[in-house]
């Protein structure tokens, strides 16, 4: 009887060292579909080992970017500021806060976040992560102006939150920590990569003449030069995810990257954007100064302002920038504009359709 | 006494079957130390965006952006590659195993030679924008190093001083290429157990040997300047040498 008690006992001991997640619910993983130009050009995209993507936290995560209980009076979401139709920014210069308060910067767009291999994230870098990115405009007072406490109650008391917690993460226990994995799991899954251009390059499309001459003009080093900070046909993310000085200012009321970093030498730096769906993203540049893409490229081409922090690539700045041609510029806008992906900002597996 | 014992034996296995395997002990490597310096005076990212190197011809200069392409580590399978980036500090040291004691010839190659400078093949060089346009015969840059100078009209002005494959485009339709990757031998190195191996780049030599670099004629585009591509490989070559080399 005693040898029956043993190996009983022994048997739970064993049992002991199976994976107490068998006994709750295991998230689906989520497949990411990864367009071709983007695995046959790019390295893997970044997915936190301790934030694995799955079914139900990207729902979750979508959930929760158009609720508006993240904000302080219940009447802003994330989307609210990052509409899908304007390839997640919005179209005024300065984003409007919950309690009509206006910041300095322009809301970005949001694609293909997962591709930035820096992971420094917003127009001054100064978020590393995507989970760490979604933590700040909750209690940013000009933006949601709520406090994480308050918003993990509000979604507590929820009739349906915390059974889909419990699903995406083991625990209904909500907490902000899983409200911005959640939402950087749904982040990650917005993947921008079928645009006219990107066609062409899969042999699907072709260019028209005004379109091939202005991404020559993008590529070539004596005209345009955009592919050093913008990318190439080898780079479909179209972007170096990096910090530039472009000339916009001879000096500086916002320090950009100089203000995250401490060091004078990266004052005025801001991030270059993605050139992807221009056509849906307007306003332009960090303090949203350009209305139009004609703006844009007339800057480049005579508007440079010289500063102590101006990159080297801003070209013949001492001439105001690299003047382009007339028809130059209208064509390099035509190539521009075919990066605009239609479909992605009508997909509706990122748009509010619950 | 029996049965605890077997009890005991279970408890254990119990217990070992939720451990990890832990190991490990470090094999011998080899690591390649690449250290920047102007005429001797180290140089590292601190030194970045300051007007405080003068370049052969006398020109004030600052280096604001700094990252070059090393491939065919001879130590290495022959189809490596590396980016050193000095302003971000990457790549700057290279580990390598599985190399035996003994004495070896040092050498790599800077850049790309021409069979492995391929468009679009390499998807970290292509996720860290380090291609060349199409219409400048596609493949990488070798070398990405901008900078700022003071001119003739004592003006600060930016330099883009680029390496790729010299492209001669007097005809458009038949571009006409030299490959301007070299190798770099730096002789004879003793490989023994672990092996600190420092490789010095003296970056005032792009601009002095052979060719003394003037930066009021030769600062900006000059990816598509035949000539001047060709005057940089003969300049690169003196860029490397041998340095300390550290059995440990």
């Amino acid at each position: 009887m005693k040898t029956n008690y043993i190996f009983l006992l022994s048997f739970f001991l064993l049992m002991n060292c199976a994976s107490k997640e068998e006994e709750i619910y295991t998230p689906i993983p989520y497949h990411l579909e990864i367009p071709p130009l983007f695995s046959d050009k790019l390295i893997a995209p970044i997915i936190p080992s301790n934030n694995p993507l799955t079914e139900e936290g990207v729902a979750l995560g979508k959930k929760l970017f158009f609720d508006t209980s993240l904000s302080g009076d219940n009447s802003q979401s994330c989307a609210t500021c990052h509409n899908p139709k304007k390839a997640f920014t919005d179209e005024t210069r300065f984003s409007d806060g919950v309690d009509g308060s206006f910041g300095t910067r322009n809301s970005m767009p949001l694609f293909n976040l997962a591709w930035n291999f820096d992971e420094r994230f917003a127009w001054d870098g100064k978020e590393f992560g995507l989970e760490k990115q979604a933590f700040e405009p909750v209690s940013n007072p000009i933006e949601m102006h709520s406090n994480w406490k308050k918003v993990a109650e509000k979604l507590q008391k929820d009739s349906a939150y915390p059974d889909l917690f419990l699903r995406a993460f083991g625990t209904s226990t909500i907490d902000s920590v899983l409200v911005t994995k959640a939402i950087a799991q749904f982040e990650r899954t917005l993947i921008s990569a079928n645009s006219k251009f990107d066609k062409f390059l899969l042999g699907k499309a072709t260019l028209t003449p005004e379109e091939q001459n202005g991404f020559n003009v993008f590529m070539d080093e004596t005209k345009g030069d955009c592919f050093h900070c913008h990318g190439s046909d080898n780079n479909p993310l179209w972007t170096d995810n990096k910090f530039h000085n472009n000339g916009l200012d001879a000096t500086f009321t916002d320090l950009g990257l100089g203000k995250i970093t401490g060091d004078p030498k990266d004052n005025g730096k801001f991030k270059s954007p993605s050139i992807r769906n221009l056509k849906f993203t307007a306003p332009y540049m960090h303090d949203g100064r350009f209305a139009t893409l004609d703006e844009v490229i007339n800057h480049y081409s005579e508007g440079l302002q010289k500063s102590s922090t101006i990159d080297p690539l801003m070209k013949k700045v001492n001439q105001g920038g690299v003047n382009l041609s007339t028809k130059d510029k209208a064509d390099l806008k035509a190539f521009l504009l075919s990066l605009s992906d239609e479909e992605f900002v009508n997909n509706t597996n990122f748009t509010n359709n619950q | 006494m029996k049965k605890y014992s077997i009890l005991l034996v279970v408890i254990l296995i119990a217990f070992n079957s939720c451990k990890e395997i832990d190991c490990c002990v470090s094999p011998p490597f080899i690591n390649l130390k690449f250290t920047h310096n102007w005429n001797g005076i180290p140089i590292t990212n601190e030194d970045f965006s300051a007007l405080k190197f003068t370049n052969e011809n006398g020109e004030k200069l600052s280096i604001e952006k700094l990252r070059y392409l090393i491939s065919n580590i001879n130590l290495m399978d022959s189809k490596n590659y590396t980016l050193v980036d000095v302003g971000e500090n990457t790549g700057t040291e290279i580990s390598i195993l599985d190399v035996k004691n003994g004495t070896y010839n040092l050498s790599f190659r800077f850049g790309f030679a021409n069979e492995d400078n391929k468009d679009g093949e390499y998807q970290f060089l292509n996720s860290v924008n380090f291609n060349v346009p199409a219409m400048l015969g596609g493949g990488y840059h070798f070398m990405q190093f901008d900078g700022k100078y003071i001119d003739d009209n004592n003006q600060e002005a930016g330099f883009n001083y680029h390496t790729i494959r010299a492209v001669d485009r007097t005809n458009l339709t038949d571009l006409k290429f030299e490959d301007t990757s070299f190798e770099v031998n730096l002789g004879k190195v003793e490989i023994k157990n672990n092996t600190e191996i420092e490789i010095k780049v003296n970056i005032a030599e792009w601009f002095k040997n052979p060719n003394l670099w003037n930066l009021n004629e030769l600062n900006t585009n000059l990816m598509g300047n035949f000539e001047a591509q060709k005057m940089m490989n003969a300049n690169g070559k003196s860029v490397f040498s041998l340095g300390k080399v550290v059995n440990k």
